[in-house]
């Protein structure tokens, strides 16, 4: 027999194996997964100077936190999988104060059981959206829960980035006269994954649209400094987000429905299922608002980025001490447009 | 997408607002109940409203089952997917239906009992096929559009020799609804709810065609029109309704000669007949007992009829006190003249039913018309 | 009530089943309820089930009369 290494150790098996519980223990067989994984995947100085904090410089500017749980189910989906989704989300939420994105922590909470190979799946992605959107995760935990006791896989991630003194973007800001813009489709997200959903099963080519919008924004901010409010439509569509910000703002607002953009089979896919295309989730898209005079420049910059072609200008915020949010039907009448209420069901009647 | 889109163009609907000005006399006053809660919805998402006349005046009616359906059948619901190894599938509609002691459907699922959300009633028969040693008991509610997938559910499983699948059968009627409502207090005698005319609903029409409307236009000389499903067939209807009042004639007329014909779907009736029957009585919510108006699973297959395997004891349930909601579903009131709607009744803590289905006409309402409640003076600043 | 769409039938994959779509979303729905459905018919669908036939000769005539409304009354 060839002589064995005195260091060897022998790998995980990522093909066949599953998490148990030595994994969260703070032993051996945890050290070895976060080694052949989470830092062989995520690898940087950070996480290879092997410590439980990372250590950054003081950036000048005001300094953005967000932080997000992800509990999605199914974990992957066309477009792509709670591990992309996690980056994304983060990495948007600091955006939308208008700051650069820098830095990302992540944690997981593993089920016992989850297949290795699914986890390497999810990790694989979320190293390669965190290195595209050149936002590095510097930091992270891991913990096993027993079986039962977890849907496969929840990841928290929390973001850093800074805002240039200048920019002032926030929920509270919208104007009367302002404009209200979106970046694109409505509801891809949403609908990609509900076709998942067992009983709901329809065949459709609709991804999400998961996407990291920072670029987005910088491009956005450099054309129009004083934009006023960014938020990203995500659970609750459209709609929710827009009650939000009418309330946070103090005003209301009136959007048009014909200038909504909607794909042709989100909004087939919404018809069947009884749905309402502005409460479907997305996961890779914005809504602007802006005084009335920049409406027109800040469309020609969002258009001329890939992830904001399909922008429009959808309505306007206006005076009204009761915060709603209205509707002009594309068939002449009004209507309001409401919080979301409970969950979004498909409906028989 | 095609045959629906058409059916909501805008300019369309300006020209029929327009012929609707014209043709309503300005003397009369046109009071429609639009029995179907999915005109209901239409007519609040499209915001039709704005483009009728005031003189044209648009009851909401009971055409909803899950507002029609009475707390103590949720109740019995609750209760059989409390027993263990029973599974209860559902449509989604009903989840959020509040019963008695502060339960619904959903939160019964909370506390753990195993319900299930299904889009047809074959995926319940699919549940009872792959889960072998559980119970399977489908929720089946609805008017006459979904009570042939009930049926057909019930004779695949016969079929299969599957012995561990039941239905619990809500399943009404709309003639009865009608009439109920036709003979009522405030409508024969007291003319307090004063209804012109219907319009009939959509889907329900393609199953039982337009010939069972003949009664009622003959019998209450009322006008009938079914329209389709789309806010253009609805001011259509509107429309055809305005003229037949005018011309003082009282007949079905069918907007909707797409998808409905005099007999409607022969093979559905059909196999609904071979499974259901007539209940003697049945109770709906806010209109109580009503004769020979919902179904019941025949005797030939009562080892698929959930109440006759767990023994159901149906209790009547009284509303709470406040809710008006009966008064609403027999377009007696309107939700504003609720005194708990849109404050302690919401859509999310709903008291009635009218608040729980999106079709209700409070829910429908407090979703797409509260703001016109409030006289909001909604200007733009200059920009 | 009864939310039910118009679709249009793509493929018979197997005896009382259809490939509906509607606007590029596809399911499949059962026929038990329709006899004689052919490629290229629209059914209205209900609950995974196809109800009736939608017929396309109807539509245009009710189409052409939404479209008449005004003009019969600007001609009087």
């Amino acid at each position: 027999m060839s002589a064995v290494r005195p260091d060897y150790v022998r790998p995980i098996d990522f093909k066949h194996g599953r998490v148990d519980m030595t994994h969260g223990s703070g032993g051996r067989a945890m050290a070895q997964l976060v080694n052949e994984l989470f830092l062989r995947e995520f690898d940087n100085e950070w996480l290879r100077a092997g410590n439980d904090s990372a250590q950054i410089a003081m950036p000048t500017g005001r300094l953005v936190v967000a932080t997000d749980s992800h509990v999605v189910s199914p974990l992957f989906f066309p477009g792509g999988d709670i591990g992309s989704l996690a980056v994304h989300g983060t990495i948007n939420d600091v955006a939308m104060s208008g700051a650069k994105p820098l830095y990302l922590a992540a944690t997981f909470v593993l089920e016992e059981g989850f297949a290795l190979s699914d986890l390497k799946r999810i990790v694989v992605s979320m190293a390669a959206a965190s290195r595209a959107a050149g936002v590095p995760v510097v930091t992270g935990d891991t913990k096993v829960v027993e079986q039962g006791k977890g849907d496969g896989v929840f990841i928290t991630t929390t973001g850093i980035g800074v805002v240039p003194d200048g920019i002032d973007i926030a929920g509270d800001r919208a104007r009367p006269g302002d404009a209200i813009l979106v970046s694109g489709t409505l509801g891809d997200h949403g609908v990609a994954i509900m076709s998942l959903r067992e009983n709901l099963a329809f065949e459709t080519t609709i991804e999400s649209d998961s996407a990291a919008l920072h670029e987005l924004v910088a491009a956005m901010v450099a054309a129009v400094p004083r934009i006023r409010c960014l938020r990203d439509p995500t659970r609750g569509g459209l709609a929710t987000t827009l009650n939000e910000l009418a309330t946070q703002s103090g005003c209301g607002m009136v959007i048009r429905e014909r200038d909504l953009p909607v794909k042709p089979q989100v909004a087939a896919a919404c018809e069947f299922l009884g749905l309402d295309p502005l409460y479907v989730a997305n996961e890779g898209k914005l809504v602007a608002i802006v005084p009335g005079a920049d409406a027109a420049r800040l469309l020609a910059a969002m258009r001329a980025h890939p992830l904001g072609r399909d922008a429009a200008i959808v309505g306007e915020v206006i005076q009204d001490s009761l915060h709603f949010v209205q509707m002009e039907t594309s068939f002449g009448g009004r209507r309001n447009v409401d919080w979301l209420t409970g969950e979004q069901l498909p409906r028989i009647c | 997408m095609k045959y629906i889109d058409e059916f909501r163009d805008g300019e369309l609907a300006q020209r029929l607002a327009r012929a609707i000005a014209r043709e309503a006399s300005p003397s009369a006053s046109y009071n429609l109940m639009e029995f179907c809660g999915g005109h209901t919805h239409a007519i609040s998402r499209y915001g039709i409203k704005d483009l009728l006349p005031a003189n044209v005046r648009m009851i909401h009616g009971p055409g909803c089952p899950v507002c029609v359906l009475p707390i103590g059948r949720i109740d019995n619901a609750i209760a059989l997917s409390s027993r263990p190894g029973l599974i209860l599938a559902t449509y989604a509609d009903t989840l959020r239906v509040p019963a008695s002691k502060g339960l619904s459907l959903m939160k019964a699922k909370a506390r753990g009992c195993d319900i299930r959300m299904v889009y047809s009633s074959a995926d319940a028969v699919r549940l009872a096929r792959e889960h072998p040693t559980a119970e399977v008991v489908f929720f089946a509610i609805g008017f006459e559009t979904t009570t042939p997938p009930t049926a057909v559910a019930i004779l695949q499983a016969a079929a299969e020799g599957l012995s561990n699948f039941s239905v619990f059968c809500n399943h009404v009627l709309t003639p009865a609804a009608i009439s109920n409502i036709l003979e009522s207090k405030e409508v024969r005698e007291l003319g307090t709810v004063p209804l012109d005319g219907f319009i009939g609903p959509a889907h329900v029409s393609t199953v039982i065609g337009s010939q069972p409307y003949e009664y009622f236009a003959e019998e209450y000389q009322r006008p009938v029109v079914i329209a389709g499903f789309e806010p253009l067939d609805v001011m259509q209807a509107i429309l055809m309704l305005v003229r037949q009042l005018n011309e003082g004639r009282a007949e079905v007329e069918n907007e909707f000669t797409r998808a409905v014909t005099r007999e409607g779907n022969l093979k559905a009736k059909a196999l609904v007949a071979e499974v259901f029957e007539l209940r003697r009585s049945f109770e709906w919510r806010g209109l109580g007992e009503v004769p020979y108006s919902a179904l019941k699973i025949k005797e030939k297959y009562r080892a698929f009829d959930a109440e006759a395997r767990y023994g159901i004891e149906y209790v009547s349930v009284p509303d709470n006190k406040a809710c008006e909601c009966g008064a609403i579903l027999r377009g007696v009131k309107k939700p504003t003249d609720c005194k708990v709607f849109g404050t302690v009744c919401t859509p999310e803590n709903p008291i009635g039913s009218c608040m729980v289905s999106s079709e209700g006409a409070c829910a429908a309402h407090y979703t797409y018309g509260r703001f016109k409640d409030v006289p909001v003076v909604a200007t733009s600043a200059a920009a | 009530m009864c939310l039910a769409i118009p679709a249009r039938v793509v493929a018979l994959p197997e005896p009382d089943a259809a490939l509906i779509d509607v606007g590029g979303v596809r399911k499949r729905v059962s026929l038990a309820l329709l006899d004689d459905v052919a490629i290229g018919d629209y059914v209205i669908v209900h609950v995974g089930y196809a109800l009736t036939r939608l017929d396309p000769a109807e539509a245009e005539r009710t189409l052409a009369l939404f479209a008449e409304a005004q003009i019969a009354m600007d001609g009087a």
